[in-house]
């Protein structure tokens, strides 16, 4: 049996009166990318901070790695990109990848080589030595993806990580993840972008904090017999919405 | 090294950042210029007296520096003040000197009420001294006549004495001739002695200040509470700003979601900023010490040493305060609250003659300690047995706070 990188069991979650998760099973295995969908603010991002260990739950477990979470060594192991870049912008896009690569644990002599090759997959080489503050809203994003393909680690969580990038990068990105996948490591994509989502090993749809539908996209189409995950995504949204009526 | 990550990350963010720079640097400078001028003592001020009918010898001993003196024919003061535009007017009937004061600008009444107040002090003065003058011209006259008197006497003795003891000795009778020889030293010492004690008549007086100076001037004595509070506020402000900026830009939740500790980006955030609170501390103190050439009693080092400390407390009260803050201008709204009551306590007003609950007040306050501690070592030379307790209390509030911040960082990352 190949390794589990994440296992979250009946993990829950509120703020305030809001119940945003609500008993979440998620199982991500080595070597598969594992789409995240769902409406806006139906608790993805919490679901991914709840595994990182950055969002204490109130029930439920988590395990990355094989380690509980929120454990701090295991977050060396885990490439992390924020929904919001978050960026040093006064600096380069050398010194924060360089700065993310050191508290990384990025030995010091492939720390340049690790540079280069972040910055190759996301196109970015050319624009490397120019200050953050001068870049376009896709550069800050793929300078955030670039970041969490730092220490080159096993697991991935992107959240939404293609926002505001081109389709030909796009493109070329999902190559990279798909390239990556292929040598055993795994990804945590959110998406709000549809074809994004067909391509995905496994997709999960959350709504209201609740994992309406899991499985292979194909999987999904024919449990809902429809064509498109897209439909997928809005027959489930309507049927959820039925039976809370119905009650 | 994570820990050193931060620290090279916060020094290259903070030297990019002219502005904040300059603002740290150079406006301690420029406000020390500022004060230096205003609290300098001021010598162009000049207030201008009428005097009718006073004694030359009064009017000469009223100090012209701050006060010019017009004389007039009139005694009338309150026509001749409104006519001539007069801050005062000085009239004399026989030993009796009447003063009317215009007042419409209190600081030239006061400026001729130091100086008329000294004049007269002076005069006095010269009075006496004329007196004493006298009556030691008189003393040593007499001494004189004395001395000569003695000294005719002890010859008289010393002669009589003399044959008297050639007669002994002649005479054979030993034990004689050596009482008289006593005596006769006897009367050699007492001419010697009494030639002494009339030398030691002369007194002279000579003025020692133990701290500062004769032109020691307010700048000089609020000069290290200044030090301190320039240094705390820029930090503090500085401090607190960029982990606001780093929280509410989601870089501190980003920073979390890598395996450094919460200890490593405080402790991060002192080593950097600390490094250029004490680039700021040597900058200013140099430069006051050196340009305002103020006279500094201690030990730089002490001062260096009490404003790390103070910034260092500075630093981790703007981190801490900053957790309360959403917005810069929130930061800044607690100025007002935060440090500005801080310098009330730093020895402007002397906090043993406050109210206790006031002192109670500045107990809890950094900078009280941090400044008695600087104005010990700038004008009194304290040394570092004796501000070690203050030195101790801001360590005690750098490590409370420290705790709190790590604690507080919690909140973005459960380990
Ligand atoms: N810190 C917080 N305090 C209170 N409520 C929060 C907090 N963070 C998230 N929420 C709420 O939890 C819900 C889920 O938020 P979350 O960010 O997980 O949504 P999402 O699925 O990522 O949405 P999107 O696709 O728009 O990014 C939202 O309704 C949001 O209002
Ligand atoms: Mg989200």
């Amino acid at each position: 049996m190949a390794t589990d990188y994440v296992i979250a069991k009946q993990v829950s979650k509120h703020f305030g009166h809001q119940q945003v998760l609500n008993q979440i099973d998620l199982t991500l295995p080595a070597g598969m990318i594992y789409g995240l969908i769902g409406p806006s603010g139906a608790g993805k991002t919490t679901l991914i901070k709840s595994i990182l260990g950055m969002e204490a739950v109130d029930s439920g477990t988590v395990k990355v790695m094989d380690t509980v979470m929120p454990n701090r060594a295991v977050m060396a192991q885990v490439g992390y990109m924020a929904q919001s870049d978050a960026l040093y912008e006064t600096l380069t896009a050398r010194e924060n990848l360089t700065l993310f690569g050191q508290l990384m644990s990025v030995p010091k002599i492939k720390l340049a080589q690790m540079i280069d090759y972040a910055a190759g997959l996301v196109d970015l080489t050319s624009q490397l030595d120019k200050r953050v503050s001068g870049y376009s809203g896709g550069m800050k994003r793929r300078l955030s993806l670039a970041i969490a393909l730092i220490q080159d680690p096993q697991l991935l969580i992107l959240d939404e990580p293609t926002v505001g990038i081109d389709p030909e990068l796009r493109q070329q990105i999902w190559t990279e993840l798909n390239k990556l996948k292929d040598t055993g490591k795994s990804m945590l994509v959110t998406t709000h972008v549809m074809d994004e989502a067909e391509r995905c090993d496994y997709l999960m749809l959350i709504r209201h904090g609740i994992a309406l539908a899991e499985g292979t996209p194909a999987a999904l189409k024919q449990q809902y017999a429809v064509d498109t995950i897209e439909q997928v995504f809005l027959k489930a949204g309507r049927m959820q919405d039925a039976n809370d009526g119905n009650r | 090294m994570r820990m050193m990550a931060i620290v090279r990350r916060v020094f290259k963010q903070m030297l990019r950042d002219k502005r904040t720079l300059a603002l740290m640097f150079l406006a301690p400078l420029l406000i020390m210029t500022l004060m230096y001028f205003l609290f300098q003592n001021n010598t162009t001020q000049l207030a201008s007296l009428g005097v009718h009918h006073v004694d030359q010898s009064v009017v000469n001993v009223i100090d012209t520096k701050n006060v010019t003196i017009h004389h007039y024919d009139s005694s009338q003061a309150r026509k001749m003040i409104k006519q001539h535009d007069l801050d005062g007017y000085l009239t004399q009937k026989n030993g009796q000197l009447t003063i009317t004061y215009s007042n419409s600008n209190p600081t030239n009444t006061s400026l001729i009420k130091a100086s008329l107040q000294s004049g007269l002090v002076k005069l006095k003065m010269k009075t006496l001294v004329t007196v004493t003058k006298k009556q030691r011209a008189a003393l040593e006259s007499q001494q004189a006549a004395l001395k000569k008197l003695t000294a005719a006497q002890t010859q008289a003795t010393v002669t009589k004495l003399k044959t008297a003891i050639a007669q002994a000795q002649a005479r054979g009778d030993q034990a004689t001739a050596e009482k008289l020889q006593k005596q006769l030293k006897q009367a050699t010492a007492t001419t010697s002695s009494s030639t002494q004690s009339a030398k030691a008549t002369s007194y002279t007086t000579k003025s020692h200040y133990i701290y500062g100076s004769s032109d020691s001037t307010f700048f000089e004595s609020f000069l290290p509470a200044f030090l301190g509070f320039f240094v705390f506020f820029f930090v503090f402000l500085i401090s607190g700003v960029s982990l606001l900026n780093e929280r509410t830009t989601g870089t501190l939740s980003r920073l979390l979601a890598t395996p450094i500790r919460r200890s490593e980006i405080i402790m991060g955030y002192l080593i950097g900023y600390g490094g250029f609170a004490i680039i700021q501390t040597v900058l200013t103190v140099v430069f006051t010490i050196t340009v305002f050439k103020i006279h500094l009693v201690g030990s730089i080092w002490l001062v260096f040493l009490t404003n790390l400390l103070l910034a260092l407390v500075a630093l981790t009260l703007g981190i801490f305060i900053s957790t309360f803050a959403n917005s810069e201008f929130q930061m800044i709204q607690f100025i007002p609250l935060i440090v500005v009551p801080q310098i009330f306590f730093a020895g402007l007003v002397p906090v043993d003659g406050m109210a206790s609950w006031l002192q109670a007040i500045a107990h809890i306050m950094p900078l009280y300690y941090g400044a008695n501690a600087l104005t010990a070592v700038v004008t009194k030379g304290a040394g570092l047995g004796d501000i070690g307790v203050n030195l101790l209390i801001l360590v005690g509030f750098m490590v409370v706070l420290t705790m709190l911040n790590i604690v507080g960082m919690k909140r973005y990352r459960k380990v």
